[in-house]
């Protein structure tokens, strides 16, 4: 996993469209994430350049949020709700099946494969609930999740 | 040969369990049979347990048929589904759903009825009426009636949401704004998602609404990233409205100007707090604030700000079209008018109840949600998300009321019931509470920052039977400092849930499984 950047014309895409100021600042690194997956050094010291921000400020707020990661997640990013109202349908089973199907701890990638908790996707009346690459599916068992993760395996 | 309508909501909920698919097939299967279908995809009317529900028009009237699958499509156009033919999953005339009828639906009567994204549909029912009205009565009469209707802030807090228009309007300002908190983040409540998605043009009314009724010409709207097709539909909207001059300068002529800025949160669970909010908007890390002063007074960007939760802004426009006094005769006490519960995690029928306060917990779990999914008996119900405390089955008849759950140490936050089996391990729970406190917390005050950290690790003490008792009351201690000294409901709150399992559930820490 060599390249270790994001292209700087495309951050600076990203200001253009929300606007070179510092209380955009939020949407801007989310926009980044959303895109890339993730900040890399290299980018929070062009967006301190480019919101007239320190790089302390900017480093900040990219630690303080949990989706700004600075590190290249995998391909596909599995999350998991592990909060109560999933907790009450199995979802700490559920996270167990996870990491041992996929063979990743909460945080950590395999196969180009990302497993992170979350704490609520608002799907809690169709619970357990997890989203994959941005989409939330409900009522989640183990055997509908090797399915769903079966098909990213497949599409690579 | 007629057009027949087929509807299949377009909601978070709908579509985790396969409603695009669903839309896709039946589709599909139409142009396989020649059959002509018009596909709306509306919002889900909350019944969650029953997506993804599709309704077919016949004769004018909606027909439901419930938990369908792709794999059912074909299936459903033979056995006639297209004039409302019977089958498996038929439940009959959308209106006549028990779930659906039995509510009180004041703040979400239009979810699931109209088509989210149709201005016109909007308009037909009702859209940008309330918005007229208060044009033509002036924003006395809206703060009065918005005060009159004892409407008090959903989003957990309870404020009275016409006292805190009240201030900002009567605050000298050059700049005042509306702050729309659609940062969603307890556990167990999806009820702003839901209104968002299938009523996104009647959020955009509420929200001008309060602007007009305050002198507020900006709105943010601060959506949680975790919402993606709130996101998508959404800004749809807001295109939507802005295109038909309802958002922009000098609005339909009226002289009003006001438009709204949709930003994403990035995670924080705190960012649903006001304060934090507010920074996060200013693109800030989520810290929270001293208060005073009071967003009111300086919210966003030192400018006086209306901070409301979505569905107190949403609840609004039915009181400017029918007066402050109707909301008010529903409820009881100092609990006016309506919440929209949530029936969630271990429940037959899970979803959205809007009722007028006062029905109890046990009403709503028994004749709503039908009971737990797992049909083993109820043992714990967590109200009002992770700083919500857990009720026994001894306190379910505690009437949904701010002040009677205030007095039993509980609260009903943004209305989330979270309903667990015999099954679950308590002390577990308590753990998680102290847990999540520690995962989420801002850090600027150190009773949550420190404090829930080493509630973690009491509780694991007590859970391997260190000094079981001492640990206990160390506990009960740490519990009372955070309480007492934390800046915000994080830290202030966490002990509720965990006090409540000390409370009815202590023998958990003796059977307690192990940790996390």
């Amino acid at each position: 996993m060599e390249p270790q950047s994001i292209d700087k014309e495309a951050i600076t895409a990203i200001v253009n469209e929300f606007g070179a100021r510092p209380e955009m600042l939020v949407q801007i690194l989310q926009a980044v994430a959303t895109r890339h997956g993730w900040v890399s050094e290299g980018s929070i010291r062009q967006l301190a350049d480019e919101l007239n921000l320190s790089r302390a400020d900017v480093h900040g707020v990219v630690s303080y949020y949990h989706d700004f990661r600075i590190e290249p997640p995998g391909r596909h990013i599995v999350k998991i709700c592990q909060a109560e109202a999933c907790q009450a349908m199995g979802s700490r089973e559920l996270t167990s099946h996870a990491q041992a199907a996929l063979g990743a701890d909460l945080h950590g990638t395999h196969a180009d494969v990302t497993l992170e908790p979350v704490y609520c996707l608002g799907n809690c009346a169709c619970a357990p609930a997890i989203m994959i690459d941005g989409k939330t599916h409900g009522r989640i068992s183990a055997g509908r999740f090797d399915e769903l993760v079966g098909v990213l395996k497949e599409a690579g | 040969m007629s057009v027949t309508r087929i509807y299949v909501p377009r909601e978070t909920a709908a579509v985790s369990v396969g409603a695009d698919e669903v839309a896709v097939e039946i589709a599909r299967e139409a142009k396989r049979s020649g059959d002509r279908v018009e596909l709306i995809r509306n919002g889900s009317w909350g019944a969650s347990w029953l997506e993804p529900l599709v309704e077919v028009e016949v004769d004018g009237r909606r027909i439901a048929y419930g938990g369908v699958t792709a794999a059912d499509v074909a299936d459903l156009f033979a056995a006639g589904f297209l004039v409302g033919g019977a089958h498996d999953r038929r439940l009959g005339p959308i209106d006549e759903i028990p779930y659906l009828i039995n509510q009180d639906r004041w703040t979400f009567w239009r979810c699931g009825l109209v088509e989210p994204l149709s201005l016109e549909d909007f308009r037909q029912h009702q859209g940008f009426k309330a918005l007229e009205k208060a044009f033509a009565d002036g924003a006395d009469t809206i703060l009065d009636a918005v005060i009159a209707s004892g409407l008090r802030g959903r989003g957990g807090a309870g404020f009275p949401t016409g006292i805190k228009w009240r201030t900002v309007a009567e605050t000298e300002a050059q700049q005042k704004y509306i702050a729309c908190n659609a940062d969603e983040g307890d556990s167990g409540t999806f009820s702003d998602r839901l209104l968002m998605e299938g009523d996104p043009l009647g959020m955009i009314e509420s929200m001008a609404i309060a602007g007009f009724a305050v002198g507020a010409s900006k709105g943010y709207i601060y959506l949680r990233s975790e919402y993606p097709l709130t996101h998508t539909i959404l800004s749809r909207a807001l295109d939507i409205a802005r295109d038909a001059g309802w958002l922009g300068d000098d609005i339909r002529g009226s002289g009003f100007d006001f438009d709204i800025d949709l930003h994403i949160g990035a995670g924080s669970y705190v960012c649903g707090e006001e304060t934090a909010m507010l920074e996060s908007l200013e693109g800030k890390k989520g810290i929270v604030r001293y208060k005073p002063p009071l967003p009111a007074h300086e919210g966003l960007f030192g400018k006086p700000t209306v901070v409301n939760n979505v569905v107190t802004l949403a609840s609004v426009p039915n009181i400017v079209n029918l007066g402050g006094e109707r909301y008010s005769q529903m409820g009881i006490d100092r609990s006016k008018g309506t919440l929209a519960f949530q029936l969630a995690g271990n429940i037959k029928r899970g979803g959205l109840v809007e009722k007028a306060f006062g029905i109890t917990v046990r009403d709503l779990i028994d004749e709503y949600g039908g009971g737990t999914a797992s049909g083993r008996p109820v043992k714990a119900v967590q109200v009002g998300g992770p700083l919500g405390a857990y009720l026994s089955t001894e306190q379910l008849d505690t009437p949904l009321d701010y002040e009677a759950f205030t007095a039993i140490g509980a609260m009903i936050g943004h209305g989330g019931i979270v309903v667990f089996d015999d099954t679950v391990d308590m002390a577990q729970q308590a753990r998680f509470a102290m847990e999540f406190c520690a995962i989420e917390s801002c850090g600027k005050c150190t009773p949550c920052r420190i404090g829930s950290t080493r509630g973690v690790e009491v509780i694991d003490r007590m859970v391997a039977g260190d000094n079981r008792e001492e640990n206990y009351d160390l506990l009960v201690e740490l519990c009372d400092t955070m309480e007492h000294a934390s800046l915000c409901a994080m830290g202030g709150m966490t002990p509720y849930p965990v006090r409540s399992v000390l409370k009815h559930f202590a023998e958990d820490f003796a059977t307690s499984g192990g940790n996390g």
